[in-house]
Protein backbone atom coordinates (compact mmCIF):
# COMPACT_ATOMS: atom_id res chain seq x y z
CA UNK A 1 0.00 0.00 0.00
CA UNK A 2 2.89 2.46 -1.19
CA UNK A 3 0.55 5.78 -1.43
CA UNK A 4 2.64 7.21 -4.35
CA UNK A 5 1.60 4.78 -6.75
CA UNK A 6 -2.19 4.46 -5.43
CA UNK A 7 -2.87 8.39 -5.75
CA UNK A 8 -1.07 8.07 -9.49
CA UNK A 9 -3.00 5.12 -10.34
CA UNK A 10 -6.48 6.56 -9.21
CA UNK A 11 -5.99 9.66 -11.00
CA UNK A 12 -4.61 7.58 -14.20
CA UNK A 13 -7.82 5.61 -14.20
CA UNK A 14 -10.61 8.94 -13.62
CA UNK A 15 -8.61 10.38 -16.39
CA UNK A 16 -9.34 7.14 -18.68
CA UNK A 17 -12.43 6.73 -17.93
CA UNK A 18 -13.09 10.37 -18.61
CA UNK A 19 -11.45 10.00 -21.84
CA UNK A 20 -13.53 6.52 -22.87
CA UNK A 21 -16.36 8.92 -22.32
CA UNK A 22 -15.26 11.63 -24.79
CA UNK A 23 -14.30 10.19 -27.77
CA UNK A 24 -16.22 10.24 -30.69
CA UNK A 25 -15.19 7.04 -32.73
CA UNK A 26 -16.74 4.41 -30.88
CA UNK A 27 -14.09 2.01 -31.32
CA UNK A 28 -11.75 3.95 -29.60
CA UNK A 29 -14.34 4.27 -26.73
CA UNK A 30 -14.27 0.50 -26.47
CA UNK A 31 -10.63 -0.02 -26.75
CA UNK A 32 -9.96 2.83 -23.97
CA UNK A 33 -13.01 1.21 -21.51
CA UNK A 34 -10.24 -1.88 -21.62
CA UNK A 35 -7.70 -0.11 -20.73
CA UNK A 36 -9.82 1.53 -17.61
CA UNK A 37 -10.56 -2.52 -16.56
CA UNK A 38 -7.04 -3.32 -17.15
CA UNK A 39 -5.79 -0.15 -14.74
CA UNK A 40 -8.59 -1.32 -12.55
CA UNK A 41 -6.97 -4.76 -12.47
CA UNK A 42 -3.45 -2.92 -11.55
CA UNK A 43 -5.01 -1.03 -8.61
CA UNK A 44 -6.95 -4.12 -6.88
CA UNK A 45 -3.48 -6.19 -6.63
CA UNK A 46 -1.81 -2.87 -5.14
CA UNK A 47 -4.60 -3.10 -2.74
CA UNK A 48 -3.71 -6.92 -2.28
CA UNK A 49 -6.87 -8.60 -3.55
CA UNK A 50 -5.76 -10.97 -5.65
CA UNK A 51 -8.99 -12.75 -6.76
CA UNK A 52 -10.81 -9.95 -7.50
CA UNK A 53 -8.15 -8.53 -9.55
CA UNK A 54 -7.90 -12.46 -11.90
CA UNK A 55 -11.61 -12.17 -12.25
CA UNK A 56 -11.40 -8.84 -13.45
CA UNK A 57 -8.19 -9.19 -15.50
CA UNK A 58 -9.94 -12.22 -17.42
CA UNK A 59 -13.68 -10.55 -17.89
CA UNK A 60 -12.85 -6.77 -17.89
CA UNK A 61 -10.11 -6.90 -20.16
CA UNK A 62 -11.01 -9.84 -21.96
CA UNK A 63 -14.27 -10.92 -22.31
CA UNK A 64 -16.09 -7.74 -21.73
CA UNK A 65 -13.90 -5.77 -24.45
CA UNK A 66 -14.26 -8.65 -27.31
CA UNK A 67 -18.05 -8.01 -26.63
CA UNK A 68 -18.12 -4.44 -26.84
CA UNK A 69 -16.43 -4.38 -30.09
CA UNK A 70 -18.61 -7.00 -31.40
CA UNK A 71 -21.54 -4.68 -30.50
CA UNK A 72 -19.75 -1.83 -32.58
CA UNK A 73 -19.06 -3.89 -35.69
CA UNK A 74 -22.68 -4.67 -35.54
CA UNK A 75 -23.90 -0.84 -35.52
CA UNK A 76 -22.21 1.99 -36.20
CA UNK A 77 -19.03 3.61 -35.50
CA UNK A 78 -19.64 7.12 -35.14
CA UNK A 79 -21.36 9.16 -32.72
CA UNK A 80 -22.77 12.40 -32.32
CA UNK A 81 -21.40 12.89 -28.39
CA UNK B 1 -14.76 23.59 6.94
CA UNK B 2 -11.33 23.97 7.03
CA UNK B 3 -10.08 21.34 9.48
CA UNK B 4 -12.86 19.04 7.18
CA UNK B 5 -10.83 19.37 4.07
CA UNK B 6 -7.66 19.00 6.30
CA UNK B 7 -8.11 15.94 7.34
CA UNK B 8 -9.95 15.43 4.15
CA UNK B 9 -7.07 15.88 2.00
CA UNK B 10 -4.46 13.51 3.97
CA UNK B 11 -7.04 10.87 5.30
CA UNK B 12 -9.84 10.55 3.24
CA UNK B 13 -8.64 11.46 -0.17
CA UNK B 14 -9.41 7.93 -1.42
CA UNK B 15 -13.21 7.80 -0.96
CA UNK B 16 -13.12 11.09 -2.52
CA UNK B 17 -11.76 9.98 -6.13
CA UNK B 18 -13.95 7.12 -5.57
CA UNK B 19 -17.05 9.79 -5.28
CA UNK B 20 -15.79 11.56 -8.32
CA UNK B 21 -15.81 7.80 -10.18
CA UNK B 22 -19.23 6.91 -9.26
CA UNK B 23 -20.03 10.22 -10.03
CA UNK B 24 -18.56 10.37 -13.92
CA UNK B 25 -20.44 6.75 -14.63
CA UNK B 26 -23.84 7.96 -13.18
CA UNK B 27 -23.26 11.77 -15.13
CA UNK B 28 -22.66 9.35 -18.08
CA UNK B 29 -25.84 7.36 -17.95
CA UNK B 30 -28.05 10.07 -17.34
CA UNK B 31 -26.63 12.91 -20.21
CA UNK B 32 -24.71 10.79 -22.75
CA UNK B 33 -26.88 10.88 -25.84
CA UNK B 34 -25.32 7.52 -27.24
CA UNK B 35 -26.75 4.21 -26.30
CA UNK B 36 -23.07 2.15 -26.04
CA UNK B 37 -22.07 5.87 -23.88
CA UNK B 38 -24.31 4.62 -21.69
CA UNK B 39 -23.65 1.13 -21.22
CA UNK B 40 -19.86 2.10 -20.82
CA UNK B 41 -21.22 4.87 -18.24
CA UNK B 42 -23.12 1.83 -16.30
CA UNK B 43 -19.59 -0.34 -16.24
CA UNK B 44 -17.89 2.39 -15.17
CA UNK B 45 -20.21 2.95 -11.95
CA UNK B 46 -19.97 -0.76 -11.44
CA UNK B 47 -16.44 -0.64 -11.05
CA UNK B 48 -16.51 2.23 -8.87
CA UNK B 49 -18.41 0.51 -6.42
CA UNK B 50 -16.39 -2.53 -6.48
CA UNK B 51 -13.19 -0.46 -5.83
CA UNK B 52 -14.70 1.07 -3.23
CA UNK B 53 -16.08 -2.02 -0.91
CA UNK B 54 -12.37 -3.61 -1.78
CA UNK B 55 -10.55 -0.66 -0.39
CA UNK B 56 -12.23 -1.48 2.97
CA UNK B 57 -10.95 -4.37 3.66
CA UNK B 58 -7.11 -3.36 3.17
CA UNK B 59 -4.93 -3.00 6.38
CA UNK B 60 -1.37 -1.33 6.81
CA UNK B 61 0.82 -4.60 7.13
CA UNK B 62 -1.39 -6.98 5.95
CA UNK B 63 -0.79 -9.70 3.18
CA UNK B 64 -2.97 -11.76 0.56
CA UNK B 65 -5.86 -13.35 2.21
CA UNK B 66 -4.34 -16.69 1.42
CA UNK B 67 -2.95 -18.97 4.64
CA UNK B 68 1.33 -19.02 4.48
CA UNK B 69 2.98 -22.23 6.27
CA UNK B 70 5.18 -21.40 9.50
CA UNK B 71 8.77 -21.31 8.95
CA UNK B 72 10.56 -24.13 9.71
CA UNK B 73 7.41 -26.57 10.65
CA UNK B 74 5.68 -27.14 7.43
CA UNK B 75 2.36 -28.44 8.38
CA UNK B 76 1.14 -25.85 10.61
CA UNK B 77 -0.52 -22.56 9.04
CA UNK B 78 0.40 -18.68 10.38
CA UNK B 79 -3.21 -17.92 11.50
CA UNK B 80 -3.00 -14.19 13.00
CA UNK B 81 -5.98 -12.11 12.11
CA UNK B 82 -4.15 -8.87 11.89
CA UNK B 83 -1.73 -10.17 9.86
CA UNK B 84 -4.09 -10.68 6.85
CA UNK B 85 -6.27 -8.22 4.98
CA UNK B 86 -10.35 -8.61 5.45
CA UNK B 87 -11.33 -11.52 2.82
CA UNK B 88 -15.01 -10.64 3.46
CA UNK B 89 -15.32 -7.68 0.89
CA UNK B 90 -13.04 -10.01 -2.11
CA UNK B 91 -15.94 -12.70 -1.71
CA UNK B 92 -18.37 -10.24 -2.48
CA UNK B 93 -17.36 -8.29 -4.90
CA UNK B 94 -15.97 -11.37 -7.27
CA UNK B 95 -19.71 -12.22 -7.50
CA UNK B 96 -20.35 -8.40 -8.49
CA UNK B 97 -18.06 -8.52 -11.08
CA UNK B 98 -19.57 -11.52 -12.40
CA UNK B 99 -22.91 -10.18 -12.34
CA UNK B 100 -21.31 -7.39 -14.02
CA UNK B 101 -20.36 -8.77 -16.69
CA UNK B 102 -23.54 -11.06 -17.80
CA UNK B 103 -25.68 -7.36 -17.55
CA UNK B 104 -23.16 -6.17 -19.69
CA UNK B 105 -24.29 -8.97 -22.43
CA UNK B 106 -28.34 -8.42 -21.77
CA UNK B 107 -27.48 -4.44 -22.18
CA UNK B 108 -25.36 -4.93 -25.56
CA UNK B 109 -28.14 -7.71 -26.64
CA UNK B 110 -31.04 -5.03 -25.97
CA UNK B 111 -29.04 -2.22 -27.53
CA UNK B 112 -28.44 -4.43 -30.82
CA UNK B 113 -31.94 -5.24 -30.70
CA UNK B 114 -33.15 -1.12 -30.42
CA UNK B 115 -30.39 -0.72 -33.74
CA UNK B 116 -32.18 -3.47 -35.46
CA UNK B 117 -35.81 -1.24 -35.20
CA UNK B 118 -34.58 1.86 -35.54
CA UNK B 119 -31.49 1.89 -37.66
CA UNK B 120 -29.96 4.16 -35.29
CA UNK B 121 -28.17 3.94 -31.62
CA UNK B 122 -29.15 7.80 -30.88
CA UNK B 123 -31.38 8.26 -27.93
CA UNK B 124 -33.20 11.59 -29.39
CA UNK B 125 -33.82 9.94 -32.42
CA UNK B 126 -35.21 6.89 -31.13
CA UNK B 127 -37.51 8.66 -28.89
CA UNK B 128 -39.00 11.27 -31.99
CA UNK B 129 -39.29 8.05 -34.01
CA UNK B 130 -41.06 6.74 -31.21
CA UNK B 131 -43.54 9.63 -30.77
CA UNK B 132 -44.73 9.77 -34.26
CA UNK C 1 -32.64 18.02 -19.54
CA UNK C 2 -28.14 17.80 -19.32
CA UNK C 3 -28.32 20.76 -17.14
CA UNK C 4 -30.90 19.20 -15.07
CA UNK C 5 -28.45 15.92 -15.09
CA UNK C 6 -25.59 18.10 -14.15
CA UNK C 7 -26.80 20.09 -10.98
CA UNK C 8 -28.19 16.91 -9.24
CA UNK C 9 -24.55 15.14 -10.14
CA UNK C 10 -23.12 18.01 -8.74
CA UNK C 11 -25.55 17.79 -5.31
CA UNK C 12 -25.68 14.35 -5.24
CA UNK C 13 -21.66 14.56 -5.18
CA UNK C 14 -21.27 17.10 -2.14
CA UNK C 15 -23.88 15.18 -0.02
CA UNK C 16 -21.89 12.61 -0.30
CA UNK C 17 -18.12 14.11 0.00
CA UNK C 18 -20.00 15.90 3.69
CA UNK C 19 -20.66 11.88 4.67
CA UNK C 20 -17.14 10.68 4.01
CA UNK C 21 -15.82 12.75 7.44
CA UNK C 22 -17.19 9.61 9.51
CA UNK C 23 -15.01 6.71 7.70
CA UNK C 24 -12.35 5.04 8.71
CA UNK C 25 -8.82 5.66 7.74
CA UNK C 26 -7.80 3.89 5.14
CA UNK C 27 -6.18 0.73 6.43
CA UNK C 28 -7.09 0.70 9.44
CA UNK C 29 -6.89 -2.65 11.00
CA UNK C 30 -9.40 -1.67 13.53
CA UNK C 31 -12.58 -0.51 11.21
CA UNK C 32 -15.77 -2.23 11.85
CA UNK C 33 -15.25 -4.33 8.54
CA UNK C 34 -12.42 -5.82 9.61
CA UNK C 35 -13.70 -6.65 13.24
CA UNK C 36 -16.33 -8.96 13.45
CA UNK C 37 -16.84 -11.94 11.04
CA UNK C 38 -13.53 -11.68 9.64
CA UNK C 39 -10.84 -12.76 11.87
CA UNK C 40 -13.39 -15.55 12.79
CA UNK C 41 -13.33 -16.33 9.10
CA UNK C 42 -9.42 -16.08 8.69
CA UNK C 43 -8.72 -18.34 11.99
CA UNK C 44 -11.37 -20.96 11.95
CA UNK C 45 -10.74 -21.75 7.64
CA UNK C 46 -8.19 -24.32 8.46
CA UNK C 47 -9.52 -26.33 10.88
CA UNK C 48 -13.27 -26.24 9.88
CA UNK C 49 -12.56 -26.54 6.20
CA UNK C 50 -8.72 -26.84 5.52
CA UNK C 51 -8.51 -24.96 2.77
CA UNK C 52 -6.11 -22.43 2.77
CA UNK C 53 -7.32 -20.13 -0.02
CA UNK C 54 -9.66 -17.80 2.63
CA UNK C 55 -11.92 -16.21 -0.26
CA UNK C 56 -12.70 -19.65 -1.92
CA UNK C 57 -13.61 -20.97 1.52
CA UNK C 58 -16.23 -18.03 1.99
CA UNK C 59 -17.26 -18.26 -1.85
CA UNK C 60 -17.90 -21.89 -1.44
CA UNK C 61 -18.78 -23.25 2.32
CA UNK C 62 -19.61 -20.49 4.53
CA UNK C 63 -21.61 -18.22 1.77
CA UNK C 64 -22.38 -20.88 -0.98
CA UNK C 65 -26.05 -20.00 -0.72
CA UNK C 66 -24.90 -16.36 -2.46
CA UNK C 67 -22.68 -18.20 -4.95
CA UNK C 68 -25.44 -20.83 -6.25
CA UNK C 69 -27.83 -17.98 -7.10
CA UNK C 70 -25.39 -16.12 -8.33
CA UNK C 71 -24.78 -19.33 -10.94
CA UNK C 72 -28.04 -18.84 -11.62
CA UNK C 73 -28.20 -15.18 -12.46
CA UNK C 74 -25.32 -15.76 -15.20
CA UNK C 75 -27.38 -18.89 -16.31
CA UNK C 76 -30.80 -16.74 -16.86
CA UNK C 77 -28.27 -13.96 -18.63
CA UNK C 78 -27.15 -16.39 -21.22
CA UNK C 79 -30.62 -17.52 -21.70
CA UNK C 80 -32.46 -13.88 -21.99
CA UNK C 81 -29.30 -13.23 -24.71
CA UNK C 82 -30.33 -16.37 -26.78
CA UNK C 83 -34.24 -14.79 -26.62
CA UNK C 84 -33.75 -11.14 -27.17
CA UNK C 85 -31.56 -11.68 -30.38
CA UNK C 86 -31.89 -15.42 -31.39
CA UNK C 87 -33.64 -15.52 -34.92
CA UNK C 88 -36.33 -18.72 -34.97
CA UNK C 89 -36.69 -20.61 -38.11
CA UNK C 90 -34.84 -22.42 -40.68
CA UNK C 91 -32.40 -21.47 -43.22
CA UNK C 92 -34.00 -19.04 -45.29
CA UNK C 93 -34.30 -19.89 -49.19
CA UNK C 94 -35.60 -17.39 -50.79
CA UNK C 95 -32.08 -14.96 -50.59
CA UNK C 96 -29.22 -14.77 -52.72
CA UNK C 97 -26.20 -17.19 -50.87
CA UNK C 98 -23.03 -17.52 -51.74
CA UNK C 99 -20.79 -21.20 -51.97
CA UNK C 100 -17.18 -20.12 -52.26
CA UNK C 101 -14.82 -23.63 -53.18
CA UNK C 102 -12.33 -24.50 -51.02
CA UNK C 103 -9.21 -25.35 -53.04
CA UNK C 104 -9.34 -22.48 -55.74
CA UNK C 105 -11.46 -19.55 -54.58
CA UNK C 106 -14.20 -19.73 -56.95
CA UNK C 107 -17.30 -17.97 -55.51
CA UNK C 108 -20.68 -19.29 -56.37
CA UNK C 109 -24.17 -17.00 -55.95
CA UNK C 110 -27.02 -18.91 -55.89
CA UNK C 111 -30.56 -16.99 -56.73
CA UNK C 112 -32.92 -17.32 -54.54
CA UNK C 113 -34.88 -20.99 -54.42
CA UNK C 114 -31.92 -22.55 -56.38
CA UNK C 115 -30.36 -25.66 -56.14
CA UNK C 116 -27.07 -25.46 -53.47
CA UNK C 117 -23.98 -27.61 -53.94
CA UNK C 118 -23.99 -30.44 -53.10
CA UNK C 119 -21.03 -31.20 -52.12
CA UNK C 120 -20.54 -30.01 -48.54
CA UNK C 121 -17.15 -31.20 -48.06
CA UNK C 122 -15.50 -28.95 -51.05
CA UNK C 123 -17.99 -26.18 -50.82
CA UNK C 124 -18.45 -23.49 -47.74
CA UNK C 125 -21.00 -21.07 -46.77
CA UNK C 126 -20.21 -18.11 -47.18
CA UNK C 127 -21.67 -14.14 -46.51
CA UNK C 128 -21.05 -10.95 -48.25
CA UNK C 129 -19.14 -9.70 -45.79
CA UNK C 130 -16.30 -12.38 -45.96
CA UNK C 131 -12.78 -11.19 -45.73
CA UNK C 132 -9.73 -13.60 -46.50
CA UNK C 133 -8.33 -16.04 -43.41
CA UNK C 134 -4.49 -14.85 -42.70
CA UNK C 135 -3.06 -17.85 -42.46
CA UNK C 136 -0.46 -16.82 -39.79
CA UNK C 137 -3.21 -15.75 -37.46
CA UNK C 138 -5.03 -18.56 -37.52
CA UNK C 139 -2.38 -21.15 -37.51
CA UNK C 140 -0.54 -19.85 -34.45
CA UNK C 141 -3.80 -18.57 -32.91
CA UNK C 142 -4.64 -22.81 -33.50
CA UNK C 143 -1.30 -23.29 -31.71
CA UNK C 144 -2.10 -21.48 -28.69
CA UNK C 145 -5.56 -22.44 -27.97
CA UNK C 146 -4.40 -25.98 -26.40
CA UNK C 147 -2.45 -24.09 -23.58
CA UNK C 148 -4.85 -21.75 -22.75
CA UNK C 149 -7.55 -24.71 -22.20
CA UNK C 150 -4.57 -26.33 -20.06
CA UNK C 151 -4.16 -23.39 -17.83
CA UNK C 152 -8.14 -22.64 -17.70
CA UNK C 153 -8.22 -25.89 -16.15
CA UNK C 154 -5.28 -25.53 -13.91
CA UNK C 155 -7.13 -22.51 -12.61
CA UNK C 156 -10.28 -24.39 -11.97
CA UNK C 157 -8.25 -27.19 -10.06
CA UNK C 158 -5.86 -25.03 -8.03
CA UNK C 159 -8.52 -22.43 -6.52
CA UNK C 160 -7.77 -24.17 -2.73
CA UNK C 161 -4.21 -23.27 -2.91
CA UNK C 162 -3.53 -20.13 -4.72
CA UNK C 163 -5.74 -17.26 -6.56
CA UNK C 164 -8.37 -18.52 -8.93
CA UNK C 165 -11.39 -20.85 -8.64
CA UNK C 166 -14.53 -21.31 -10.74
CA UNK C 167 -14.68 -17.98 -11.89
CA UNK C 168 -11.96 -17.28 -13.66
CA UNK C 169 -11.02 -20.53 -14.37
CA UNK C 170 -14.43 -20.62 -16.35
CA UNK C 171 -13.82 -17.61 -18.15
CA UNK C 172 -9.96 -18.37 -19.32
CA UNK C 173 -11.21 -21.77 -21.12
CA UNK C 174 -14.45 -19.38 -22.52
CA UNK C 175 -11.73 -17.09 -24.05
CA UNK C 176 -9.53 -19.85 -25.55
CA UNK C 177 -12.85 -21.00 -27.79
CA UNK C 178 -13.07 -16.65 -28.37
CA UNK C 179 -9.88 -17.00 -29.71
CA UNK C 180 -11.15 -19.48 -32.19
CA UNK C 181 -13.95 -17.66 -33.10
CA UNK C 182 -12.32 -14.25 -33.75
CA UNK C 183 -9.32 -16.21 -35.52
CA UNK C 184 -11.00 -18.63 -37.99
CA UNK C 185 -14.78 -18.17 -38.06
CA UNK C 186 -17.58 -18.22 -36.41
CA UNK C 187 -18.83 -21.03 -38.22
CA UNK C 188 -15.77 -23.41 -37.12
CA UNK C 189 -16.42 -22.64 -33.79
CA UNK C 190 -20.07 -23.97 -34.43
CA UNK C 191 -18.71 -27.01 -35.80
CA UNK C 192 -16.86 -27.64 -32.84
CA UNK C 193 -19.41 -26.90 -30.29
CA UNK C 194 -22.68 -26.48 -31.34
CA UNK C 195 -25.13 -24.06 -29.34
CA UNK C 196 -27.33 -26.83 -27.89
CA UNK C 197 -24.13 -27.97 -26.16
CA UNK C 198 -23.12 -25.08 -25.24
CA UNK C 199 -26.99 -24.90 -23.30
CA UNK C 200 -27.41 -27.91 -21.87
CA UNK C 201 -23.51 -27.45 -20.54
CA UNK C 202 -24.88 -24.28 -18.95
CA UNK C 203 -27.76 -25.76 -17.44
CA UNK C 204 -26.03 -28.68 -15.66
CA UNK C 205 -23.54 -26.70 -14.38
CA UNK C 206 -26.26 -25.30 -12.50
CA UNK C 207 -27.48 -28.70 -12.01
CA UNK C 208 -24.62 -29.52 -10.45
CA UNK C 209 -24.00 -27.12 -8.03
CA UNK C 210 -28.07 -26.86 -6.83
CA UNK C 211 -27.76 -31.02 -7.20
CA UNK C 212 -24.77 -31.58 -4.67
CA UNK C 213 -26.26 -28.94 -2.54
CA UNK C 214 -29.68 -31.28 -2.23
CA UNK C 215 -27.20 -34.37 -1.59
CA UNK C 216 -26.59 -33.30 1.35
CA UNK C 217 -30.42 -32.72 2.37
CA UNK C 218 -30.89 -36.56 1.25
CA UNK C 219 -28.28 -37.53 3.38
CA UNK C 220 -29.77 -36.10 6.86
CA UNK C 221 -27.61 -32.38 6.47
CA UNK C 222 -28.80 -28.92 5.85
CA UNK C 223 -28.78 -27.95 2.48
CA UNK C 224 -25.38 -27.28 0.93
CA UNK C 225 -24.21 -28.40 4.29
CA UNK C 226 -21.35 -30.48 2.73
CA UNK C 227 -19.68 -32.54 5.49
CA UNK C 228 -22.06 -35.04 5.34
CA UNK C 229 -21.26 -35.80 2.31
CA UNK C 230 -18.44 -37.89 3.70
CA UNK C 231 -20.11 -41.06 3.51
CA UNK C 232 -20.76 -40.87 0.01
CA UNK C 233 -16.70 -39.90 -0.93
CA UNK C 234 -14.91 -42.03 1.92
CA UNK C 235 -13.61 -38.88 3.97
CA UNK C 236 -14.07 -37.47 7.33
CA UNK C 237 -15.87 -34.05 7.07
CA UNK C 238 -13.33 -32.03 6.99
CA UNK C 239 -11.82 -33.05 3.57
CA UNK C 240 -15.38 -33.76 2.42
CA UNK C 241 -16.11 -29.96 2.90
CA UNK C 242 -13.17 -29.14 1.35
CA UNK C 243 -14.49 -31.62 -1.48
CA UNK C 244 -17.61 -29.88 -1.84
CA UNK C 245 -15.93 -27.06 -2.57
CA UNK C 246 -13.60 -28.25 -5.87
CA UNK C 247 -17.07 -30.22 -7.09
CA UNK C 248 -19.48 -26.90 -7.09
CA UNK C 249 -16.37 -24.96 -8.83
CA UNK C 250 -16.38 -27.30 -11.50
CA UNK C 251 -20.12 -26.76 -11.75
CA UNK C 252 -19.59 -22.85 -11.39
CA UNK C 253 -16.75 -22.95 -14.24
CA UNK C 254 -18.98 -25.02 -16.67
CA UNK C 255 -21.80 -22.70 -16.96
CA UNK C 256 -19.66 -19.47 -16.60
CA UNK C 257 -17.73 -20.93 -19.99
CA UNK C 258 -20.83 -22.01 -21.96
CA UNK C 259 -22.23 -18.77 -20.96
CA UNK C 260 -20.04 -16.52 -22.14
CA UNK C 261 -19.58 -18.12 -25.42
CA UNK C 262 -23.52 -17.98 -25.98
CA UNK C 263 -23.37 -14.26 -25.38
CA UNK C 264 -20.76 -13.92 -28.08
CA UNK C 265 -22.42 -15.89 -30.46
CA UNK C 266 -25.60 -13.97 -29.82
CA UNK C 267 -24.09 -10.48 -29.96
CA UNK C 268 -21.37 -10.85 -32.89
CA UNK C 269 -23.47 -12.46 -35.25
CA UNK C 270 -27.40 -10.85 -34.10
CA UNK C 271 -28.55 -13.75 -33.45
CA UNK C 272 -28.36 -15.61 -37.32
CA UNK C 273 -24.57 -17.83 -36.41
CA UNK C 274 -23.23 -17.07 -39.80
CA UNK C 275 -20.53 -14.55 -39.53
CA UNK C 276 -19.25 -13.02 -36.54
CA UNK C 277 -16.15 -11.10 -36.27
Amino acid sequence: MIWQIDTAMLLLVVVVALASLQVKDLLGAGILFGAYSFMMCVLWTVMGAVDVAFTEATVGAGVSTVLFIAAVFRTSRRTKD
Amino acid sequence: MTEFLQTGLTAHYNYWIYIILMLIGLWAMMAKVNLIKKIIGMNIFQTAIILFYVSIGAKKGGTIPILEHAPGHGHEYIMDAALYINPLPHVLMLTAIVVSVATLGVALALALKTYREHKTLDEDEILSHLSE
Amino acid sequence: MKKLAFVTILLLGIVLMAITADFPRWGDPLSPASTYLSPHFIEKTMEETSVPNIVTAVLGDYRGYDTMFETTVVFCAGAACFFILGSFGREEDDKIRYFRHRDTGVVLKVQPHGTRPSSRADFERIDPTWTPYDFIISRVAGLMIPFIQLFGLYVVAHGHHSPGGGFQGGVILAASFLLLALSHNMRTLSARISNKVLGLMSASGVLIYAGWGALALAFGGNFLDYSVLGVLLGLDPIAARSMGIMIVEIGVALTVMSTMIIIYNNVASLGAYDEGL
